[in-house]
């Protein structure tokens, strides 16, 4: 027998569950309880940039909305730093929770769009979704349609190999600031999700 | 800051993401592969918590929602510490739990089990590791409950933990199960991992040592994180 290598195994991931806001989204599983809840500002009151709104839902393998979905977004600020890699406007945490409306299974949230975090990185938000159903965390990226430069530069875009899978991780924009992205789990136009 | 990159994840240790008997998963379960990506400062980064973003109540569940007595059920102490695949402590990381109360029900508006709410018990709380990575918690043990998989489905007595650690790749959310409990071998959920020593890493140890007598019985959990790789000899390239 070799040696035995000195390594532990990750812990193994489980589904989140259908009341997983009760853990890090009390509000909205209906009750008050801590003094701020954590991710419902990604940016903070001083960000630079573009102001945006996303707006989409989630899909499951029929079609149904994904109402009890929990996603979390990562992002740069306008300068394309990740906070605690440089500096970054004070409050920027670039991190937040986003969780749809229960009932319609949309949801919205506000940020600044990010800048190049890598000289051909396009412009993007990490994107982790959890939610009752889901084994282990789905890990995908969000890129803006109106980027179609950087987007046709970036590494992690070119990778996809079927490139009409491509666009399952860009964003549409349809107004002023204003994003189009719908997730899909599984089916037609299955969103691409990442092994990182 | 610069940061190694992490160990590839052991797809083989989690579950996958499609498990029959899990029935919500099987609409749920992306179909095609996902697609392996070398981690890029956009993963190896992670956002950051201070003391500043809780509250000295927070890891007490049996007074941060107390209204007007403690909560109902058996007193529990649930430590540990977060640590990496290579032995080393996570500390200053950010740890949340939520569970059902000791009846079995969550304070949750979508629960609509007939066991009582507890009024005096919210079902959630949050900590960060201190330095050595060490964490801990104050709660009753939550009980078990039924659910909607078969008709005669119960969901062992858990506690749902998600942790950060530095990077965002990193990022895990889990269930710890109690030593003892006969539902867990039953669990589907608990069955979509395939292996059963990764099954056995998700029990809590009781851990008499750390109990406070005549007060509180204690539990012990470690949540290992991914590792970082050593990067000797290799050159980077600009922009990684």
């Amino acid at each position: 027998m070799p040696q035995a290598l000195p390594y532990l195994k990750e812990t193994a991931s489980q589904t989140a569950g259908p009341y997983v806001h009760i853990g890090l989204a009390p509000g909205d599983a209906g009750f008050d309880i801590y003094d701020q809840e954590l991710g419902r500002d990604i940016t903070g009151p001083n960000a630079k940039g573009d102001a945006i709104t996303i707006t989409g839902q989630v899909f499951d393998g029929t079609g149904a909305t994904v109402k009890d979905i929990l996603i979390e977004i990562w992002q740069a600020n306008a300068d394309g730093i990740y906070p605690g890699e440089g500096p970054v406007e004070e409050g920027f945490r670039g991190w937040g929770r986003v969780i749809p409306d229960f009932d319609s299974g949309t949801f919205s949230f506000r940020t600044v769009k990010p800048g190049q975090s890598a000289p051909d990185s396009a412009p993007h938000l990490n994107v982790w979704l959890v939610a009752r159903g889901i084994n282990i965390g789905l890990s995908t990226r969000l890129y803006f349609s109106d980027e179609p430069g950087a987007n046709a530069q970036d590494p992690v875009l070119a990778m996809i190999e079927q490139t009409q899978r491509r666009d399952t991780l860009v964003a549409t924009l349809t107004g002023d600031g204003h994003y189009r992205f719908d997730i899909r789990l599984q089916g037609d136009n299955e969103t691409v999700f990442f092994d990182i | 800051m610069t940061h190694s990159p992490l160990f590839q994840r052991d797809r083989e240790w989690h579950p996958p993401a499609y498990s029959h008997d899990y029935k919500t998963s099987v609409a749920r379960a992306p179909r095609y592969a996902l697609l392996s990506l070398e981690n890029t400062i956009s993963d190896l980064s992670g956002p950051r918590f201070g003391q500043t973003d809780i509250g000295a109540l927070d890891n007490d569940l049996l007074r941060n929602y107390a209204k007007d007595g403690d909560p109902i059920g058996e007193r529990i102490l649930l430590h540990g510490r977060v640590l990496d695949e290579n032995q080393r402590p996570v500390p200053n990381t950010l740890v949340e739990i939520w569970q059902a109360n000791a009846g079995g029900r969550y304070r949750h508006k979508k629960d609509t089990y007939l066991a009582p709410v507890d009024p005096n018990f919210g079902g959630c709380g949050r900590t960060l590791t201190d330095d050595q990575g060490h964490y801990v918690f104050r709660t009753v043990k939550p009980g078990a409950y039924p659910w909607r998989n078969w008709v005669n489905n119960w969901r062992p007595a858990h506690i749902h933990v998600s942790v950060f650690g530095p990077s965002f790749a990193q990022r895990l959310i889990t269930q710890l199960y109690f030593e003892g409990d006969p539902l867990i071998d039953k669990c589907p959920i608990v069955k979509t991992i395939p292996d059963p020593r990764a099954r056995d890493q998700l029990i809590a140890a009781l851990d008499l040592n750390a109990t406070v007598p005549l007060d509180a019985i204690a539990y012990r959990f470690d949540i290992v994180l991914r590792g970082r790789r050593s990067t000797f000899f290799e050159n980077r390239p600009e922009g990684n």
